[in-house]
């Protein structure tokens, strides 16, 4: 069955977006991430306009990110204080980057900055998180204990000044990386059209040593604010939002994520981060050869106004 | 606008190329306004039209030649073109078309090389190759050669995606003076007016000319939706993220299980 979209002016199938809702939400909700950095370039594959899916997506992981910070909340799973103070800052990033995102656009240069970005932070990201998975694994193999993370163990980080303590991840840092990760994922987020959720685990677990515990429910509440504050910001200064397909991509999202989490629980945590550090790793491969390798066309148009 | 057209007509016949023009074309759309709704996936419109003798002229020739132009509404484009930058493709050069039409049908019953000498299309706007496509080049606006490469690519695209076309087999003559021509509207033409300009051609020279217009719009929901994203942007994405969280808390009930 068809539905044209009103904001991306085309038809889709509403059955095959429902499914990559569900699809998509599976495998964020099996591995506690936002799935913005499958759906954006699945959008892109169907044919809507890179602008119009990365605007959109971000009320998709709105939709499923709150879903899951309801959950983390009952368990009281949740570090409100410390995800307000990365908010802060991830507003700032949100602004910051639908600003460059409608500069990017008057330039042309929007799908190249896409495309690098996604290069950069997916076969980064995704390579440590292969590699630090493949290690655990061998070191359980051999008897030793799974984890990576050292509770008490300090860094450079920890030397930093304007100290806060988290009381309910029991840590105490420095205001300073709490406000620079806060940035970093809202700037990635507008850019991009991801919740971050890959990108903030990982450096709130290595950087600020947050507790398993809180780490997932408090990234959720982060992701939340961020992508609702980017869908209002898209939707106000470059009217791409499109609430059709937003709808459709949040109730195949919403489902999934709930049959995506039973998986999850099954299985082993170092084998859960392998599969998503190889998912991550694949896509970013996926666009970096889209980069190098010659068009098929070279040309493309751009719509720049009309009457 | 027929008299204008038929004295147009006459007063390029008049310049001794033709006998004196004998015919008058009465065309009819079987559909003036396209609704764009959620369920619009394109439409097929049809023009039918007669050839008739003009009132105390001599008889109707044999042969005819017809060409319909489907016009929309017009829009400034930019066509970019990659080029390899330290090992990527990165867009490098861009020529902006300003003010072409979002669609553009050239349909006929031949090709329209066949149909009359080059100058005469050139003169009168027939087929994709001739009709004027602006592009900004530095501070003015013209039009450029039409193997230009950014123009040949710009065409090329937009045939791509169905919005400009050319067909030589578009237009039937059901009997020696009445005709049909297939319209197709894809799913993704612009909103607005649309202008239908139809040419009568015999032996090689336009001998009667008359336009029609449809037009493109939004209905419904569909409207609504466009307009509020476009009027109240902010409103609209409060709300778009209200639906989120209001999804999202659904799902969460829904699929409780403690």
């Amino acid at each position: 069955m068809q539905i044209y979209l009103p904001i991306a002016d085309l038809p889709v199938n509403i059955f095959l977006v429902l499914g990559m809702g569900l699809a998509v939400g599976f495998i964020s909700g099996m591995f506690g991430i936002g799935g913005g950095f499958l759906m954006t370039p699945l959008l892109i594959f169907i044919g809507i306009s890179p602008a119009v899916a990365v605007a959109s997506v971000s009320s998709h992981i709105a939709a499923s990110s709150f879903t899951g910070a309801i959950n983390y909340w009952r368990k009281r799973a949740l570090d409100i204080p410390l995800a307000m103070m990365l908010l802060s800052a991830g507003i700032v990033g949100t602004a910051t980057g639908v600003w460059l995102f409608t500069e990017l656009r008057a330039v042309d240069q929007l799908d190249l900055m896409i495309g690098l970005s996604y290069v950069t932070l997916l076969t980064a990201v995704g390579a440590v998180m292969i590699y630090e998975s493949l290690r655990a694994e061998s070191r359980a193999r051999k008897g030793m204990p799974a984890t990576l993370r050292r509770p008490g163990s300090h860094t450079w980080l920890h030397g930093l000044p304007f100290k806060l303590r988290f009381k309910r991840s029991k840590i105490y840092v420095s205001a300073i990386p709490v406000w620079a990760i806060g940035f970093i994922i809202g700037f990635v987020g507008a850019i991009m059209g991801i919740g971050g959720g890959f990108l903030l685990v990982p450096m709130l677990i290595y950087f600020l040593r947050v507790p398993t515990v809180t780490v997932i429910g408090t990234s959720m509440v982060l992701t939340l604010v961020t992508m609702a504050s980017a869908t209002v910001m898209h939707a106000a200064t470059n009217h791409l939002v499109d609430a059709v397909l937003a709808l459709i991509l949040m109730v195949g999202g919403v489902i999934g994520a709930q049959f995506g989490a039973r998986t999850g629980q099954k299985m082993r945590g170092e084998r859960l981060r392998l599969l998503l550090g190889l998912l991550v790793f694949a896509v970013g491969l996926r666009f970096a050869y889209e980069l190098g390798v010659q068009p098929d066309d070279l040309y493309s148009l751009r719509h720049v106004g009309s009457e | 606008m027929h008299r204008l057209a038929l004295t147009l007509a006459l007063v390029l016949l008049a310049c001794g190329l033709k006998p004196a023009a004998a015919e008058r074309l009465v065309v009819s759309l079987s559909n003036h306004r396209v609704a764009v709704t959620s369920s619009f996936i394109g439409e097929d419109l049809v023009l039918f039209g007669t050839i008739e003798p003009d009132a105390g002229k001599p008889a109707l020739r044999s042969a005819y030649d017809l060409v319909v132009t489907v016009t929309g509404p017009r829009e400034t484009l930019r066509t970019r073109r990659k080029h390899r930058v330290f090992g990527i493709w990165v867009n490098v050069d861009s020529r902006e078309f300003v003010r072409v039409p979002s669609y553009l049908a050239v349909l006929s019953n031949r090709p329209v090389a066949q149909i009359a000498n080059q100058d005469s299309l050139r003169r009168l706007q027939v087929g994709l190759d001739n009709i004027l496509l602006p592009q900004r080049i530095g501070p003015d606006i013209a039009d450029t050669v039409r193997d230009d490469p950014f123009r040949a690519a710009f065409v090329r695209l937009e045939i791509q995606y169905g919005l400009y076309r050319e067909s030589g087999t578009a237009v039937t003559f059901l009997t020696p003076t009445v005709f049909r021509a297939a319209i197709p509207m894809p799913a993704n033409v612009a909103t607005g007016n649309y202008a239908i300009d139809v040419k009568l051609f015999a032996d090689g020279a336009m001998v009667a000319r008359t336009n029609s217009a449809l037009e493109v719009i939004k209905a419904g929901f569909e409207q609504y939706v466009a307009d509020a994203a476009r009027d109240h942007g902010l409103l609209y994405g409060i709300l778009t993220s209200l639906m989120a969280l209001l999804t999202g808390w659904f799902g969460s009930v829904v699929f409780r299980r403690d």
